[in-house]
């Protein structure tokens, strides 16, 4: 940044409120910033922590009933948290533009790029419109996007998600804007596309001379991108200083937790270092002696449980999902996807398989088949021995569902609502009949509730009632309340926060050594995946590329898509 | 429900949104206030009403067309005036809404059940029993309630003698309501159903092992419940309405029973002589009420589902 | 997309075929098409001597084909009660029905549509909150209790308009319509308006909601952002996003113009099909009611079928969709 007297952006002493009926909530308080031209700045935070109402009151796009209570906004020394509505829309979009998190729902699906680009064009000067599809397409070509001409009238939805994001930036730049807020603009991408977003936010940043605020969660992309960062708690900022700095000295306790919280993608550490920062942070979970406890009592099937043999717990053999996409009477016009192709695998008793890859990989539908979600279209598939796809009695279906358990990705979705937290875990004990009354059960759903760290209270609640840290270990508890043998985490993890994540981590780590679970996990984050696995396994485009042992995949990868993977992994 | 449930309910519902926004609209308040009254009111008629209009022996031609006691010819015993036949208007009024009540709850519960049935179903075994439900409920929906009524009516008249077909008008009128009501409940379920056939909590029961009758019961049907409590409000004011212009044809109700439609359609006869009373009265209470009930589901759709249409 | 039209095509002629069954099972079971058509002194030989004639002694499945064949070629029998064929009965009064509900339409798209763009877009004024007090009003009103305080204060207080009727027509061909002449309008305004105020207040409360939902998206935040004006956000990238639901509705809710159509031709005697339907089932004349219905059926289809052909107009994501598999 020049040495100029006025930063491009400078906010001081912000605070934003919601005024409601329990009172008035504040989401930023007392908040300072500033954005120099051809800096990137990032603002991270956890949820909750006020960072996204930073970029709509700049734009005046706040939600009512919020609204700008104290301190001022100045773009270059004007003030625009004095401007009203008509003044405002000349400088948005002219000045400062924003990038939104999903590039899915940010355009117009019934008009093609082309015409939001020219409309946008058009807004801000009085360009005749062959120019305005000529400038159209020299920024389509800008952003990365082949074969401009053709792909300028084309619909939003013909583009993937990630040339998706680009058109979003190619519509931000447009006009040419001074300042550009970017709202979690890679958290909806996988990791490869991830890499490339910001690497063309930072080239356009430079060649432009944009200043850019980055607003994110993940402290990866703020090491990677920014120059300067402002970490913010609870609508404050804690720290503010150079990237470089904060990541490698931070001086606040709530930065040092979070950047603490991070798994590493380096080495692996037996446990997540505890956040002492975050208020009602982990709460003690009960310590159990599994000799005598119900979770190690000996189980119905005990002479299932004690493996005489030493083949692999789970073993698939050949697994092939194909799904019709689209139906029709005549074969040859059937569309077809193989989500999963030609799949074998074992995971031996007591490990930890882990299972990688990018959305559309297909981890989610092996995640499926192997809970008994889904049927596959072809392949074997042996528990413990037993041939599953062939059974036809349901005692014997049964049995292996009570083995096998499941834990969500999202917490918000996986309990019903409607149901009380007491009853959730309680229907598998009382479906398997594992208890002999119904006082039996419900102490057993005390004592488990407090083993997963939430104390018996909690079960008179209803799933609302929770965050999502907590829903998760109501997941867990409900996975627990079988007995299993087999647990499938499906992204257990991906849809918290960092701190959250190491609670929830460490919990599935303490209960899978205590009860010598055998567990696949599955998840596109590396690092976490090298924090929790023995083995892994990657997938791509629903095909296994490389298996090997935890430290050699990190270390010597031998498939160039594992390769390619690692050298993208966000790194702080 | 012991009294400890309850006594955690209440607070939980002087806590929530939806007492807020009813607390918040003094039009809800009136609404509720008004439906109460009439459906109480309607329900009590036997007990309440100054006359029986539609016992043959209390009715004296004499009495007929005498106007609202307010009149200079009106009567004090016949509060809102008298019809050709000397009915007293205001008894009339009650046991027609009576009428109307039951009409509306009986056929708006039976399309429910229905609806719920075949939704669940077809939302969520899909395939076959899904593609068989939703084209009987297109080919349904093609006809409006109306015209299906009409022609059950039309059917029963030309099958059934006229004694028998008077008598059975109601089971007719009910049956034709329920017809054109549960495909649209039918739609709704089986599209929730869809919604929340997918989330994860009905997959972690299947993971459990639980069988499809009790994930569809159990699991789904709490929570598809919202948008068909809305619909099933909106439609008892629309079934209501059907009675009335159904027996305003002169298809629903027989003459000789209670029937706010029959009332206005007897009525429309004197538009032109002077005796706007019979067709003014039955109309009003008719349109008060629907227009309370639909105040309502405005406020039950708010709260339930904002994103109900 | 000529699968796709294909497929819709086979889908309305199932629906087709099935109301024709019901049409069929009525016209045949219900009542005994002979002793309709015959008097009390026909003997029983003259009567299964009719009977063969008219081939009521053949397979119901061959009867079923021949009642269809029949129906294709607009044959749909004598009615019971008048004594003329159903079609020319039917051709006589379509016009002014059509003409009435098409009328009702336009009042009602014209009206309800910029209310609901207004009560969408500004869903906290106060002219908004009356707007939806008076249409909950407009759709809590019973059609025929509309038309007849029209009726009174229109044509009998200030005898203003005309309360029953077509007024005078014009034959155009084998069309007549009342709209050449000033007793025709006085005639259609009442009951067109009453046909079309549950259709308005529909319109407007569908757009508005539609409105609101699009309003929240995303896609327009990201408009405004970029500075777009008002005008167009609201009416290019809002409205048009609304279309798609709104048309499947209203192409739904022509089935109720038809239904209100049906009170609305009884509380004014407009002499349309509806009228003469109504008639139809007080006498149980069959040929009548299973014409209507198959009549009703073929309009419906023919309107879902224009509603599907505009949705690949308006959304390129159903047009391109197939493109893109189809190569």
């Amino acid at each position: 940044m020049e040495a100029s007297v006025r930063p491009l952006l400078k906010i001081s002493g912000l605070r934003v409120e919601y005024p409601g009926r329990r009172g008035t909530f504040v989401a930023v308080e007392n908040m300072d910033l500033e954005v120099g031209r051809g800096e990137i700045v990032g603002v991270v935070g956890e949820s909750g922590a006020g960072k996204s109402t930073i970029g709509s009151a700049i734009m005046q796009l706040l939600e009512p009933p919020g609204r700008i209570a104290a301190g001022t906004i100045e773009l270059e020394g004007q003030r625009l948290d004095q401007l009203d509505a008509t003044e405002m829309r000349a400088i948005r979009g002219k000045r400062i533009s924003m990038i939104f998190q999903d590039p899915l729902t940010s355009l117009n699906p019934l008009y093609t790029v082309g015409k939001q680009l020219i409309q946008t064009i058009r807004t801000h000067s009085s360009r005749s419109e062959a120019a305005a599809r000529q400038e159209a397409t020299a920024l389509l070509n800008a952003v990365g996007i082949p074969d401009p001409e053709i792909r300028i009238d084309q619909y939003p939805h013909q583009f993937s998600g990630g040339m998706r994001q680009r058109v979003v930036i190619a519509l931000v730049l447009c006009t040419n804007p001074d300042l550009i807020i970017a709202d979690e603009p890679t958290t909806a991408l996988d990791v490869s596309v991830q890499a490339q977003i910001l690497d063309l936010i930072k080239k356009l940043a430079a060649e432009r001379n944009i200043g850019v605020m980055l607003i994110t969660h993940d402290m990866g992309v703020i090491a990677q991108t920014t120059n300067r960062v402002a970490v913010m708690y609870r609508g404050r900022v804690v720290e503010t200083g150079k990237t470089h700095q904060i990541i490698h000295a931070p001086v606040h306790e709530y930065t040092k937790s979070l950047i603490g919280a991070v798994p590493r993608a380096d080495v692996k550490l037996d446990r997540f270092p505890r956040i002492s920062y975050i208020e009602a942070a982990t709460p003690a979970a009960k310590v159990f002696d599994i000799e005598t406890h119900w979770l190690g009592r000996t189980r119905p099937d005990a002479k299932v449980a004690q493996p005489a043999s030493v083949g692999p717990l789970v073993s698939v053999d050949g697994l092939t999902m194909r799904f019709v996409v689209r139906h029709a009477i005549l074969p040859q016009n059937r569309v077809l996807f193989d989500a999963v192709k030609d799949l074998s695998l074992d995971i031996q008793e007591g490990e930890v398989m882990g299972l990688v890859g990018e959305s559309g990989s297909g981890k989610s539908t092996v995640a499926r088949i192997l809970s008994g979600l889904y049927r596959p279209s072809s392949g074997s598939m042996r528990f413990d021995g037993q041939d599953v796809l062939k059974m036809s009695r349901s005692a014997d279906v049964n049995a292996i569902r009570r083995q096998v358990q499941m834990i969500f990705q999202d917490p918000y979705s996986s309990l019903n609502p409607r149901m009380r937290v007491d009853s959730i875990v309680a229907e598998p004990i009382q479906h398997h009949r594992l208890a002999s009354s119904r006082d039996e059960t419900y102490a057993i759903v005390d004592d488990l509730l407090e083993v997963v760290g939430l104390g018996k209270a909690a079960g008179r609640k209803f799933p609302h009632e929770f965050s999502g840290g907590q829903r998760q270990r109501i997941s867990i508890a409900r996975a627990l309340a079988t007995r299993p043998r087999f647990l499938i985490c499906d992204e257990p993890t991906s849809a918290l926060d960092v701190s959250i994540q190491a609670q929830i981590l460490n919990l599935l780590k303490d209960l899978r050594s205590a009860l010598k679970l055998t567990v696949l996990f599955i998840s596109h984050d590396l690092p976490v995946v090298r924090q929790m696995c023995d083995r892994v396994a990657v997938m791509k485009k629903g095909e296994l590329c490389e298996l090997a042992a935890t430290d050699d995949l990190f270390n010597r990868p031998r498939h160039p898509y594992t390769t390619e993977l690692l050298r993208l992994m966000p790194r702080i | 429900m012991t009294s400890n449930s309850t006594g955690r309910f209440l607070p939980a519902l002087r806590d929530s949104d939806a007492w807020h926004k009813f607390k918040g609209s003094p039009l809800t308040i009136g609404a509720a206030i008004i439906a109460l009254l009439m459906i109480s009111s309607a329900l009590l008629s036997p007990l309440i009403a100054p006359h029986d209009p539609f016992d043959p022996r209390a009715i004296d031609l004499m009495n007929s067309l005498i106007p609202p006691a307010w009149h200079e010819d009106g009567q004090s015993s016949f509060l809102l005036g008298t019809d050709d036949q000397g009915r007293d208007l205001l008894s009339a009024i009650l046991y027609g809404t009576r009428t109307s009540i039951i009409v509306g709850f009986v056929s708006v519960g039976a399309a429910v059940l229905l609806g719920l049935v075949a939704g669940l179903l077809a939302g969520y075994l899909g395939g076959f029993i899904d593609g068989f439900i939703m084209r009987v409920v297109d080919i349904q929906m093609t006809f409006p309630s109306i015209m299906v009524a009409l022609l059950i009516d039309g059917i029963s008249r030309s099958l059934l003698p006229r004694e028998q077909h008077d008598q059975l008008a109601l089971v007719v009128i009910i049956l034709a309501l329920s017809l054109s009501i549960w495909p649209q409940v039918a739609r709704t379920v089986r599209a929730s159903t869809m919604v929340e056939k997918n989330r994860e909590y009905v997959q972690a029961a299947r993971v459990i092992g639980r069988p499809a009758g009790i994930i569809m019961v159990k699991h789904i049907l709490p929570n598809v419940m919202g948008p068909v409590l809305v619909i099933a409000t909106i439609n008892f004011g629309v079934a209501i309405l059907g009675e009335a212009t159904l027996s305003f044809l002169g298809v629903g109700i027989p003459a000789s029973e209670p029937s706010l439609g029959t009332l206005i359609r007897i009525g429309n006869n004197f538009l032109f002589s002077g005796e706007r009373w019979i067709v003014l009265y039955p109309g009003l209470t008719l349109a008060l009420l629907v227009l309370a009930i639909n105040l309502l589901g405005d406020w039950l759709r708010d709260v339930l589902d904002p994103k109900l249409r | 997309m000529a699968s796709f039209i294909l497929r819709r095509l086979i889908q309305s002629g199932i629906v087709l075929l099935a109301v024709a069954m019901i049409a069929f099972l009525m016209f045949r079971f219900i009542g005994d098409p002979v002793s309709q058509m015959v008097g009390q002194e026909t003997t029983l030989a003259e009567r299964a001597e009719l009977r063969e004639k008219l081939g009521l002694n053949d397979p119901v499945p061959v009867q079923f084909l021949r009642f269809v064949g029949r129906a294709a070629t607009g044959n749909f029998g004598i009615s019971y009660q008048m004594g003329q064929p159903v079609d020319r009965l039917l051709a006589e009064r379509l016009p002014a029905t059509l003409e009435l509900s098409v009328f009702a339409m336009i009042i009602a798209c014209l009206i309800g549509v910029p209310l609901g763009v207004y009560t969408g877009l500004h869903p906290k004024r106060w002219l908004s909150r009356l707007f939806l007090v008076v249409s909950l009003i407009g759709i809590s009103l019973p059609t025929f209790f509309t038309g007849i305080m029209l009726i009174l204060v229109f044509g009998v207080e200030l005898g203003l308009l005309s309360t029953f009727g077509r007024g005078e027509t014009t034959q155009i061909g084998w069309w007549t319509t009342g709209l050449l002449s000033v007793s025709g309008w006085k005639s259609i305004i009442m009951p067109a308006f009453t046909l079309g105020l549950f259709q308005m207040t529909f319109i407007m409360r569908l757009i508005r909601s539609e409105m609101m939902e699009v309003m929240r998206t995303d896609f327009i935040k990201f408009a405004r952002a970029r500075g777009i004006s008002e005008g167009k956000i609201n009416f290019g990238h809002a409205l048009r996003n609304t279309l798609v639901p709104v048309m499947t509705i209203v192409g739904m809710q022509l089935g109720s113009i038809i239904a209100f159509g049906i009170i609305t031709e009884s509380v004014f005697q407009w002499p349309g099909v509806g009228l003469l339907f109504l008639q139809a089932i007080s006498t149980a004349d069959i040929p009548i009611m299973s014409t209507y219905l198959l009549l009703v059926a073929v309009l419906f289809v023919a309107i879902n079928l224009t509603v599907d052909l505009l949705y690949y107009v308006i959304d390129p994501r159903l047009r391109a969709d197939n493109v893109a598999r189809g190569a």
